[in-house]
């Protein structure tokens, strides 16, 4: 689980987070919506110990985010907008230079097993830059969890995808979820947001305007909310 | 052993990368190339002992073959924020800096390697001597390590390239003076025992820099 | 701050004072030196340039280490203040070096004959390509960690710089090889004097210059939050 208390970012005069406060129970998939601009990405990156922390702190899995970064990381996977896989590498040799660098045991067969997984089998030696946008995320993927996190951070993984591969990242990130416990998403897209989410965060400004279970809301009523809170933000709205 | 497993995964994936496309390769010897060309014009024309300015020449193409690797290497790693990949695996970051050292070294020296015959042919002189190559290697060592840690500061801004020099020349101003003056040393056929004093402040310098290089480098990752 | 600004005050006064005691006793008190004759007066002031160029960029190594101790602006603050004030010196000193240079070995660089001469030059690249690096972070916090960093490394290779350049021109003791040796003990006087008082001018301009950063930083704090519409408090 995470725990989060007053958590302030400032970069310079810009203060991006202005004292956070959240929980994230064990297993549950959590979406942050918001603006541009709002600290979604750099709430991510702090939980995903990317940035530190201005003030606050931050407990994943019971262990305090600065002292303990490098065993923090051991449970996180993080899938952003970029997919982090190097371009002159197949698709094989990224999962296996990642599955080095995170101790992963049993390698040659961790990565087979993902590769069926995000169906990329059979590109397995095709060079990572060969690979279209939709593919290269899916890859992405498959390096974020191959050493099996029980917390997944995801910040805005959607953008850039057209609609078939979105569907098949969401169908992807389904099953992932089901496997890793916890899970929390930021997204511009208020309709990737509800689906399949437990509970849904709007943050604007840094701070946390909105909060609710997500049975409790249909998409017309997340909009309602959406607009309503971040009431000085209209031009900036989601896609 | 973790740490080294770590430090070698990111040297061998820095190194099939490079063998796939060969561009980094080939830029620093084509460059080291046509500096050997127009060194050998610009003296040649006014000095009679070669012998005299080929350490100097030699130093000065490695050097700025040498900017050439950092500024791609870290330049990899930036584009497409994939040092992010790095900072998110459970090491330390001292660990990426000996890693990315690490490769720098290994691409630095194998264009050293292949210069040094080709000056030998060019310049007349025998560069093949085992003191000249340890020098080479101890001078290199102490390059990449302060070259790794500035390269990833300058990538990270606006000027990148040009950055680098800058930044890089006057610290390591101990190194191009000690290798130059042992390469000159060994060349004129003088005693080892005389170059000692060089020796000393080179492997100084490499195991003073790589400490305050690999402690510092945190600082200039995280954010 | 009232009290603050009296001791910057009192130190401006006092900086101004010492500055022209220093003239006179260059100009006036210290004897015409035997071999060089006047031209050699231009020394209490190289040397006095070249030291506070070199302990400006030695403040601003500490200013880099605390700063990326604590993350706190106050120390980037004092370390890009103290390195502005150190690169003009730095600046003084090769000009005055080099003033000092033609009549001494008929050269404006001797830099075979004097190896300090080639090493204050270093620092003064040092310290603009210090102001390059800044120049071209964008973000605030980065560049200070940045600049935090080149100052430490920077800083750890001037000694090796000076050993290395020292030992390049196979040297043998030059004319004024260390303070004291070769000096009669009005020269000696007017030399601590003038070290002594430029590094009170240097004192009193960090602390100027500091302030001015600091208030610098206010009136932007003001302006974001003027701008984005938040007013009052954070």
């Amino acid at each position: 689980m995470i725990e989060i208390q007053g958590l302030t970012k400032s970069f310079g005069h810009t203060h991006a987070l202005r004292g956070v406060d959240l929980q994230v129970a064990e297993g549950e998939f959590l979406t942050i919506v918001g603006p541009n601009g709002a600290g979604k990405t750099t709430f991510l990156r702090i939980l995903a110990t990317l940035l530190k922390p201005t003030r606050g702190f931050v407990r994943i899995n019971g262990l305090n985010l600065a002292p303990a970064d490098v065993e923090v990381r051991r449970q996180i996977g993080f899938v952003s907008h970029q997919p982090l896989v190097y371009g002159n590498l197949t698709v094989a040799e990224n999962l296996r230079f990642y599955g080095r660098i995170y101790d992963v045991p049993e390698l040659e067969q961790r990565v087979e097993t993902l590769l069926s997984l995000v169906g990329l089998d059979g590109r397995a030696h095709s060079l990572a830059r060969t690979l279209s946008r939709g593919m290269q995320q899916r890859l992405s993927v498959a390096r974020s969890i191959i050493h099996e996190p029980s917390i997944m951070l995801l910040d805005e993984p959607y953008t850039g995808l057209d609609q078939q591969a979105s569907r098949m990242l969401r169908g992807l990130l389904q099953t992932v979820s089901t496997h890793s416990h916890t899970v929390v998403m930021t997204t511009h897209n208020l309709e990737h947001a509800l689906k399949p989410a437990d509970r849904l965060v709007i943050l604007c400004r840094g701070h946390i305007v909105f909060q609710a279970e997500a049975s409790t809301l249909g998409l017309a009523e997340l909009r309602e909310a959406y607009w309503q809170h971040t009431e000085g933000d209209r031009s900036l709205g989601p896609s | 052993m973790h740490f080294l497993n770590k430090v070698l995964a990111i040297v061998w994936k820095d190194v099939v990368a490079e063998l796939r496309t060969k561009e980094l390769f080939s830029s620093m010897f084509v460059f080291a190339l046509l500096m050997i060309v127009i060194f050998s014009f610009s003296f040649d024309l006014r000095v009679e002992r070669v012998a005299e300015v080929a350490p100097g020449v030699l130093w000065v193409t490695f050097a700025f073959a040498g900017t050439l690797e950092l500024n791609r290497s870290l330049a990899t790693e930036v584009e497409g924020a994939r040092l992010d990949g790095l900072l998110l695996a459970p090491m330390e970051r001292s660990t990426i800096y000996f890693g990315k050292m690490l490769g720098n070294l290994v691409f630095i020296l194998a264009i050293e390697a292949l210069m040094l015959p080709i000056f030998s042919a060019v310049f007349d002189l025998n560069l093949l001597q085992p003191g000249l190559l340890l020098t080479v290697v101890l001078g290199t060592i102490g390059f990449a390590a302060v070259g790794t840690l500035l390269s990833t500061m300058a990538v990270n801004t606006r000027a990148r390239e040009v950055l680098l020099p800058v930044l890089l020349f006057p610290i390591i101003l101990p190194v191009v003076l000690s290798a130059v003056k042992i390469t000159a040393g060994m060349l004129d056929g003088q005693a080892w025992i005389d170059m000692a004093p060089w020796l000393r402040l080179l492997i100084g310098f490499d195991i003073i820099f790589a400490t305050v290089c690999y402690m510092t480098f945190d600082y200039v990752v995280q954010g | 701050m009232k009290a603050g600004s009296r001791w910057v005050d009192l130190l401006s006064g006092l900086s101004v004072a010492m500055i022209i005691a220093a003239l006179y006793l260059v100009f006036l008190y210290a004897p015409r030196e035997a071999t060089m004759g006047d031209v050699q007066r231009i020394f209490y002031f190289h040397v006095s340039s070249a030291w506070v160029g070199f302990f400006a960029f030695f403040v601003t190594l500490l200013a880099g280490i605390g700063y990326l101790r604590t993350g706190e602006r106050r120390w980037d603050v004092l370390g890009f203040s103290s390195a502005e004030i150190g690169v003009t010196f730095t600046a003084m000193a090769v000009m005055s070096g080099s003033m000092w240079a033609k009549p001494t070995w008929n050269s404006w660089w001797p830099w075979r004959q004097e190896p300090r001469l080639v090493l204050v030059t270093i620092l003064l690249l040092i310290y603009l390509a210090y102001f390059m690096l800044r120049t071209f972070v964008e973000e605030a916090e980065q560049r200070a960690r940045f600049a935090a960093v080149y100052g430490i490394v920077a800083f750890a290779s001037v000694p090796l710089t000076f050993m290395s350049i020292r030992w390049w021109q196979r040297l043998h003791p030059v004319v004024f090889d260390r303070q004291g040796a070769g000096l009669t003990r009005p020269m000696l006087l007017t030399f601590l004097f003038c070290l002594l008082s430029f590094t009170v001018l240097y004192t009193t301009l960090l602390l100027h210059r500091t302030r001015l950063a600091n208030l610098a930083d206010e009136v932007n704090e003001l302006a974001q939050r003027l701008h984005s519409g938040w007013g009052g408090r954070t």
